[in-house]
């Protein structure tokens, strides 16, 4: 506790130190204001002079013509993901959603990450083919129109890059933003024909194990699943949201393997293989495989585990001085729903639980968020996050307990590490920037 | 679902589909066109860690130096020693991660190699290519010899040096 607030009243709705409330505040009855009120917080929200309003000028004429494909509006052009290879040279590109600049749960198609090994094909869906043959009784070849003739499942699932969060395994706290650090995550409504319908047509020999999944991109991106994660809950995808599936994120079709690593939801699908062991393709050995002490290296790390991080506020979000705030934040699990969200003013040493945004599903983004007065003073910002399955979200002594601690800082694009889950701390000065910090 | 009783039901599962195939498909929607694996030839390029699926031809170091080249130098600098891509042989006394001295299996270079490169025309190399290719990387780095030819037989052979340090994470794997 630090002495300004042991000279403040407690109060009534406090949860933790630092002007955390209490989540109920945030279920609009008027127990924030009420609060609020009794202490003097929150003038500013009613003692600001209002001035006349004018009537604007296009409350004054006619609007513009309604196109046929709508786009954002203008002034939201900075809301764009990031790119590492922009004039798309021989080698990956990475593009990075942009979090700190959205809300709510599902990420618009055009914003949703990539990583792709050599651009996006063109494909032509009327020449595409989506074959299943090795280990099956009768090896069978699919059309387009075909598939979508399937009973089809629309289901939220998020997709996260193995490498994503790579950055908080530097030595020292990259200065980057939620973006840079945690953009390659996206969540979509999908909806597609279970893989297992299609085995189920095909057969399965009792000797298949594995599947490999293979793209029809040029670098032919494959990865090798377990069949049993086929057979629980893996989709031939071919819608995002509702429309086809964006040309990045595999038109027209990808596997989806909910809550496993993104690079196996093999993007461009068009070949599936039933096989005994895995094939040690080059996404499963030189990349996705994570070195850790032993020293030994990870291999088929397949579950993203519970990891949850603050959007708002955030670096390059600068508070505009006391008053009421909400924190809002991404919390998701590749072992299932997410059970409940704590978040901390004061570097973890005490803690508020956070109210969830219904539906809470499996395998989903869910979105959390904390009631918050800021008094001006300095603050470290934590979430934490428990899933249904009793994970926790791991501290970083924890994670590096296990897997040894980082010893060299690394550029914020590079992938010191995989499947980093570790708690993201953010650290406001009393002009309300922030900084990334460990804490 | 526990992984215990996911991997019982998929378990059960498999074993409810296979001879299933036709019989029912009356009740299914039967869309999907039967394909034979000759049919599958120029597609699948699968190839596992034992060698299984390795095209016949091969080809040596000194055979693939040339193609290097002429083919991958402007990426990957001369004599694999990186550029504007990645490092491929080891300069001596740099403990820099290569491909060749990272993954567990030989198979995975020729795979790669062959599905993936050279980046701007990938699947144009010859298997005989490839082989070279493979052999270059794998002497460059003292995992074989200089004139040690590569083929359908020796490569799954290579004893990769990092080939004990991965553990598998998954649990139906060993």
């Amino acid at each position: 506790m630090t002495s300004k607030q042991e000279k403040s009243a407690p109060h009534l709705l406090d949860v933790a130190a630092n002007g955390l409330l209490d989540r109920r505040a945030l279920l609009g009855r008027g127990m924030l204001f009420a609060g609020a009120a009794a202490t003097g917080v929150g003038s500013s929200l009613t003692g600001a002079a209002a001035e006349p309003l004018p009537v604007d000028p296009w409350s004054k004429e006619p609007g513009a013509v309604i196109p046929p494909y709508g786009v954002p509006a203008k002034y939201e052009s900075k809301v764009v993901r990031t790119l590492t290879n922009p004039n798309n040279e021989p080698r990956t590109s990475n593009a990075r959603t942009p979090h700190h600049l959205l809300d709510g749960t599902i990420t618009p198609n055009g914003l949703h990450f990539v990583v792709a090994r050599a651009g996006f094909p063109d494909i032509d869906p009327s020449k595409h083919r989506l074959v299943i043959h090795g280990l099956v009784k009768q090896p069978l070849v699919f059309d387009l129109e075909a598939l979508s003739r399937y009973p089809k499942v629309t289901r939220i699932n998020f997709v996260e890059c193995g490498g994503n969060s790579a950055p908080l395994f530097n030595k020292d706290p990259v200065q980057a933003n939620v973006q840079a650090i945690h953009g390659l995550l996206s969540c979509s409504e999908w909806t597609g024909v279970r893989l297992s319908t299609l085995l189920e047509e095909t057969g399965i020999d009792p000797r298949a194990k594995w599947l490999l999944a293979e793209g029809a991109d040029g670098p032919s991106m494959n990865r090798s699943i377990p069949l049993a994660k086929a057979l629980d809950d893996a989709m031939i995808a071919l819608y995002q949201n509702g429309e086809r599936i964006n040309p990045a994120q595999g038109y027209p079709m990808r596997l989806l393997v909910p809550g496993y690593e993104g690079n196996m939801n093999v993007k461009w699908l068009h070949r599936i293989k039933l096989i005994e062991e895995p094939v040690m393709a080059i996404n499963e050995t030189l990349q996705y495989t994570y070195r850790v002490a032993g020293p030994k290296i990870w291999q088929f790390f397949f579950p993203m585990e519970v990891k949850s991080f603050i959007t708002q506020p955030s670096p390059g979000l600068t508070l505009k001085g006391p008053g009421f705030y909400e924190i809002s934040g991404l919390a998701y699990s590749g072992n299932g729903r997410i059970a409940k969200v704590m978040v901390s003013a004061d570097g973890g040493k005490s803690w508020g639980q956070a109210a969830l945004d219904a539906p809470v599903l499996s395998k989903a983004l869910t979105r959390f968020r904390m009631p918050w007065r800021w008094d001006g003073q300095p603050v470290v910002l934590q979430s934490r996050a428990w899933d249904e399955a009793g994970n926790v979200q791991p501290t970083r002594s924890e994670m590096f307990a296990e897997r040894g601690e980082p010893k060299v800082n690394t550029p914020v694009t590079a992938f010191p590490m995989g499947h980093m889950n570790v708690i993201t701390s953010w650290a406001a000065d009393s002009k309300g920037e922030f900084k990334h910090v460990y804490a | 679902m526990s992984m215990r009783r996911r991997l019982t039901l998929a378990a059960s599962f498999a074993a409810a589909f296979y001879g299933a195939g036709t019989a029912a498909a009356a009740d299914l929607p039967g869309l999907g066109k039967p394909v034979s694996e000759a049919d599958l030839a120029l597609w699948d390029m699968s190839i596992g860690p034992d060698g299984k699926g390795l095209p016949p031809g091969s080809g040596t170091a000194a055979q693939g130096a040339a193609i290097y080249a002429q083919k991958c130098e402007a990426c990957h600098g001369k004599e694999g020693q990186g550029g504007k891509n990645a490092m491929l042989i080891n300069p001596p006394g740099k403990s820099d991660r290569t491909m060749a001295l990272y993954v567990p299996h030989a198979t995975t270079i020729f795979d790669f190699t062959r599905r993936a490169m050279p980046f701007p025309e990938p699947k144009s190399l010859s298997n005989d290519e490839v082989y070279a290719l493979t052999a270059f990387i794998l002497a460059g780095n003292k995992i074989i010899g200089e004139s040690e030819v590569m083929n359908a037989e020796s490569l799954p052979k290579v004893k990769m040096p990092n080939r004990d340090a991965f553990v598998s994470r998954y649990p139906e794997k060993r």
